[in-house]
This record gives structure tokens, sequence and C-alpha cells, in this order.
């Protein structure tokens, strides 16, 4: 509509109007490249066999999808949506509220029961001339389910019984023990796994082809490794590197050690130098040799002043107790007794700083603990 | 006539002093058009907030500097009145929704809501879509921040989020994965000196350089507290030689002498004293968590040093508890006299490991 309006203006104006309809949509890269059948869903085979019956059948069980962040959740049920519907049909047989939306009991209570009863329109014609199964019933899609209210989810439990010969619900959440049991009883779940490792290089090349974007496979695999399996985060930050290499003159290729600073990941020898100070033997096969002489001093001072350092330098402290937990877990040298200690104080840590305690009191907790566990 | 802090900060991305890698990296971002939405984090007096309006600067021109404050009134789903005050140019937007308290989850969904669902009118504005800053964003509860993610996604074409914190801990990491982050760390002493040099070049009067180096050790990586000492000095002794006495603020003071006390005497008679100085110290709006971080490390900084790790300890313990609990004072009292007991046990040489 508005490239039309703007065709029609005088040409002066035209040629800058016209520039910014051209200019590509702005989409982040995880909108764009949201798969648009349940076939292009990366993973989650056992998922997308069930599913994909139920395209043939066109019948269809209320649904609870849970998983960690990432694992193609939404993605596969507004693919399975948009394949059962159509796009023309999509907008009045799907409702879909996530956490934005207001969720109390009220709404649950008005808006979801009034989109429930009605009975589903009549279907309308395929405007690009494919054929859609288009069942007889509607869709209502609860995005982060878990973050609904308990009254609220026990208001749904009778809507759901009421109306399933018209309508199908989907939940969708992270943590399935958040749904209380009578509402997860009555849906069959789908359990949505970490990606593995080949899947989202695979996904994450195509992307990368898709946008033009040269990418080395060290950089592939720096993404997985600070995504841990969630395949919207790798994404996001190879747009984010994308945006920044490109953005400088001449564009430069994008390294490992940027996707780490994207991802607010401690550089390894920040970790290091840490571990060196709280007595952890630190194989420095490169290290810097003038730091040699600072290894025999640990004690509380030094450990004060690194931890002072570390948080002048602003990064954040469940980071660094997660990358030093991940240091000393994996330790060649240290025993087992030593590193159960420390892991128990990495658990306490973590519980603190959920609660919201200072960072600084508990990294320099957590410094002096894994000392004295490691020293004794 | 305004402070020193305001009248000389840098207000383009080229007049900023330090991490010039990072000014470089805001001003391509900002030139290319594909803006993402961006977490700012670091310690307080780092340069965030600096960092934040030249970005926008960059982004608009300078019609972000014409800034209106607007009083808008939301209803909480109890139908309670909140009145929160935004700070708006037109082309941003911005909002500490600590002053919501408990709602600021309804705050962030309409007002998100609202200005994702309008386009930019105006044909002459640089960018087609709208910034929100959101400061203090780690005290945003965890349903604002729910309430966020699929915003953020949703609404990419007509808004961008700025988000400003202290520290990445407490943002949940769908979030954080939306977001570009960008650390900014403190400067170090010879950045602030630099700054301090430029501050006095520009207000007429030259720094000794060892007067420069005693405010930026004293600062402690923040810059704010040094530039407001540097002038608060420049006030005492106009020619900013000779010795110079940094003064503390009184509430520091007082919290050392509290340490004093612990470590002087430990009798339940002490303790009643402590107290009672405790209580003068919250009754004045000084936040516990500070007021046990100091004394804490004013007594570590006394004691014999097989002593001080676990003072330390049972510091970040009661911390913890102090707030996950409700009365602060029991905390800080329990702390004291935990310490008094470590030291006298200490001091006679008993035996500990049974009373834990």
């Amino acid at each position: 509509m508005a490239s039309n309006f703007f065709a029609k203006a005088p040409s002066a104006k035209s040629t800058t109007a016209t520039k910014q309809v051209i200019e590509p949509p702005l989409q982040p890269w995880v909108e764009k490249y949201r798969p648009k059948t349940i076939d292009d869903v990366s993973a989650q085979e056992h998922t997308i066999t069930v599913l994909q019956k139920t395209l043939t059948s066109t019948n269809l069980p209320h649904m609870l999808f849970y998983g960690p962040p990432g694992t193609g959740k939404t993605s596969t049920i507004l693919a399975l949506a948009r394949q059962l519907f159509g796009p023309d049909n999509f907008k009045n047989r799907v409702l879909e509220l996530n956490a934005s939306d207001e969720r109390g009991i009220s709404i649950v209570r008005e808006k979801i029961k009034s989109f429930a009863r009605q009975t589903p329109r009549a279907q309308a014609v395929a405007s690009d001339g494919k054929t859609y199964p288009c069942p007889p019933y509607k869709i209502i899609i609860l995005d982060e389910a878990d973050s609904m209210t308990q009254d609220a989810q026990g208001a749904l439990r009778r809507i759901m019984e009421t109306y399933a010969r018209i309508t199908r619900f989907c939940l969708v959440c992270n943590y399935v023990t958040r749904i209380i049991e009578p509402l997860a009883s009555r849906c069959s779940k789908f359990r949505f796994t970490p990606l593995d490792s080949d899947s989202s290089s695979l996904r994450l090349a195509h992307i990368a082809q898709c946008e033009n974007v040269p990418v080395s496979k060290p950089v592939i695999d720096a993404l997985i490794n600070t995504s841990n399996g969630d395949l919207r985060r790798a994404i996001t930050y190879l747009q984010s590197a994308s945006r920044l290499s490109s953005s400088t003159q001449p564009p430069t290729p994008i390294l490992p050690i940027d996707i780490q600073e994207i991802a607010g990941v401690v550089p390894d020898n920040v970790i290091k130098d840490f571990a060196r100070v709280l007595g952890i033997d630190v194989d420095d096969d490169e290290m810097d040799i003038d730091d040699k002489p600072s290894q025999k001093q640990n004690g509380f001072d030094p450990i004060r002043k690194k931890v002072k350092f570390l948080m002048r330098e602003g990064y954040s402290a469940s980071q660094i107790i997660s990358q030093l937990h991940d240091f000393v877990i994996f330790h060649p040298t240290l025993n087992g007794r030593k590193k159960s200690a420390c892991a128990l104080v990495f658990a306490e840590a973590d519980k603190a700083l959920c609660d919201g305690a200072d960072e600084e009191l508990w990294v320099l907790e957590v410094g002096l603990r894994v000392h004295k566990s490691v020293m004794s | 006539m305004s402070l020193w802090v305001d009248q000389y900060r840098p207000r383009t991305l080229d007049a900023l002093n330090y991490h010039k890698g990072l000014s470089d990296r805001l001003k391509s971002l900002s030139a290319s058009g594909d803006f993402p939405h961006m977490l700012f984090y670091g310690p307080s007096g780092a340069g965030k907030k600096t960092r934040i309006s030249c970005t926008l600067r960059q982004l608009f021109g300078p019609g972000v500097e014409k800034l209106k404050i607007d009083q808008r009134i939301f209803l909480s789903p109890s139908k309670r009145k909140l009145e929160i005050n935004l700070v708006q140019s037109n082309y941003h937007l911005e909002i500490t929704p600590s002053e919501a308290g408990n709602f600021d989850r309804v705050v962030i969904q309409e007002l998100l809501k609202e200005i994702a669902q309008t386009q930019q009118v105006d044909l002459g504005a640089k960018q087609r879509f709208k910034v929100v800053v959101i400061n203090e964003a780690d005290s945003l509860s965890r349903d604002a921040q729910a309430a966020l993610r699929r915003t953020m996604e949703k609404y990419m074409s007509n808004m961008r989020i700025i988000l400003c914190a202290n520290s990445t801990s407490r943002l949940i990491a769908p979030i954080k994965s939306r977001c570009l982050l960008m650390r900014v760390a403190a400067p170090n002493e010879e950045e602030i000196l630099d700054v301090l040099q430029s501050v006095a070049r520009r207000a007429g009067f030259d720094l000794p350089p060892e007067a420069g180096t005693k405010i930026a050790e004293d600062s402690g990586g923040n810059l704010r507290k040094a530039v407001l000492t540097l002038e608060a000095l420049k006030m005492q002794s106009p020619d900013l030689t000779g010795p110079l006495s940094i003064a503390k603020p009184d509430w520091e003071l007082y919290c050392q002498k509290v340490a004093d006390l612990i470590i002087g005497e430990q009798s339940p008679g002490r303790v009643m004293e402590v107290r009672s100085k405790f209580y003068e110290l919250l009754s004045h709006c000084i936040p516990p968590t500070v007021i046990l971080k100091t004394v804490a490390e004013r007594v570590v900084d006394k004691v014999d040093d097989a002593l001080k790790a676990d003072i330390m300890h049972w510091a970040a313990f009661y911390e913890v508890r102090m707030r996950t609990g409700n009365k602060k004072i029991y905390h800080l009292e329990a702390w004291v006299i935990k310490v008094m007991s470590l030291y006298k046990h200490f001091f006679y040489n008993i035996d500990m490991s049974e009373f834990d």
C-alpha cells in the first residue's frame, strides 16, 4: 500500500521514498528463517513424525510442548497451524496469546472463552490455489504458558473440555512442572530436546549462505558452544556478528572471539588468571610469562584484589561463576573430593545470586571457599 | 549553572574519551541502518548512560536532545492508579520501571505495545523506528521481562529497545539472547586521569598531576564520583596544591566507626551500641547491603589473616538472608555477633567447630 502511494508522489520525493521501501525488511533472522512447514523444523524427529500424521488425518489432540528455549516449540506449532489452515483461514482459526498479552483470569474467562465457543467459520477459498486440510476446529496457542497464574490455568480446565469438539489448545512452555496437573493430563505431551550440534550447524550454515555472510568452521563451532543448543540464540549472535563485521569499512571477517564478546562470555584467559589466583594449577602453555611470579602469592588479599578487578571490568557474576565451574569440574588434576567441595560452593552461589544477593560479595565468597577447598 | 558532570558530559560518540573500540562499533552500527536491540551493562559510573545518549544522537541527530517530561497514568489489574514519569523526545522515550514497583509489567506491556503499534509519521526522521530506553533493567520483575520477550521480536520494525543494567545476572536468558550485549567496563586510572585533565582544561584551570592521580585512585573506577570530587576540591582550595584531603561521605566514616567498635570490644553491651548505630544508618536511608559491605571491608582490614575468609563468608551468608528476609536489622546484628564470637574465640584460641 505504501509503495503505491509513494509511486504517485512527485519524482523528487519518490526517489527517497522508494529507497526506503526497497530497503530489505529489517526483520530479525530468527523471524525471517522460521520454518514454513513442519518438515523444515530442525531435529525433533519424534514430534515431527507424530504431527505429520495429524496433517493427513486432520485429527489433533490438545497439545503441550515443553523444552528449553530455542528448540523450536513456537515454530513448530505455527508451522503446523499454517499448514493446516493456509494463510487465508489462519487469522480466524488461530488465536495466539503470549506473555506480552494480559492473561489474567478475566482474559481466560472472556477472550479465550468467547473465541473457543465460536463455531468455526466456513473455509475461505484459498487464494494461492493450494488446498489445505482445514479441519473443522480452531487452535488456541498459549505461548509461554508457564507464566500464567495458577488461577488462570484452573479456569482453563473446564473450557478445554467443554469446547473440545470445535477448539484445540496448544500450550507452549519451558517448565512442564509449572503447568498444573489437571491441564497437563488433558494434553498429549511433546518434549523438545536441545538441538544437537550437527543440525544446528547445518541450519546456521544455511542461513549464512542465504544472507551471504562468509563464516568459517571455527565460527560456527563458537556459535554452537556459546549457545548450548539454543538455536535462536545462535542465530541472533550470528546476525549481530554479521552486523558488526559488515558495518566496518572494509568488512572484516567474523572471528570466534567476536562471537564470545557478543555472547557476553568472559574471555578464557581472564578466567584462567582468576583460577591461578585461587591456587588452581593452570596449564599455561602460551600464557604470558611475566605473570609467573604472581603464581606463588595467593591468599586473602590477592583474591580480593582480583575480584575487585573483575567487578570493575563489568563481567556478570553468574557468567564468571558458571565458567569457573566448568573450569574446575573439567580440571584434569584436581581430585574428586576437592571438585565436589567446589561444586557445593557453586550451587550455593547460584542460589544466592538468584535471590538477588550482592555480586561482589558472592564472587569473593566463591573465590575464598574454592581457594580453601583446593588448598586443603 | 550545572554540575561539571553534566556540563562536560560528551555529547557525541567521537567526543568519548575511552573505550574507542566500543564507540567505533556503536558508530558503525547506527550508520548501518540495521540497528539491533541492545543491552549495556557495566559498573556504575562507567559511562553507560553517556554512551546511550551519544548513540541516540548519532542515530537521530540533535533532535533527541529536545526532551519533555510527561506524566502518564496506568491502571494496575486491581484498578489502582500508577503515575509514571516519562522522559521523551520525538524519537525516543526513557522509562525507569522501578518507579512502578510491583506493577512494572503493566507499564511495560501497555507502553511498549502502544509505541510498537504506531509508525513513525515524520518523513524527515532519520530512522523509521523509535527507541525505548529502559533504565535499571536488572530491577525489572520476572513478569515484566517475560512480557518483553515476544514484543521485542514482533515489533522490531517500529521499535528498538536499549536496556541499561549494572549486571546481566538478574536478566532472564531469553532477553539476553535477543539483545546485542555491550559491556562497558569501568575506566582505569590513567583513563580517569585523562578525563579529569580534559575537564580541567575546559573549565579553564590546570590540574596538578598529583592531585589528579589521587582523585583517580580514590574514585575506584567510578568516573562520575571522580569528576564530582574534582569539583568539590576545586571549591575548597582553588589552586589544588598542597596536601589534599578528599572528604569521605559521613556515612562511610560512621561505618568505619562501627567497625572499630566491633574490633575494640566483644560484649553484649557493645552489641547494643553497634545496634543503635545501625539504626541510625538505616534511618538515613543507607542501603543495608552497603552498610554490611563497608563495615566488613573495614573489619577485614584490621584482623588477622586467618579470620578474613570467615568474616567475608558470613557477610555473604547474611547478605542473602537480608535479601530474602524482611527485617534488615536482625541480619546485620546476627553478622556482628558472629564476627564478635569468631574474633573472641580466635583470640582465646578456642576451637569453634562445634558451634557451627
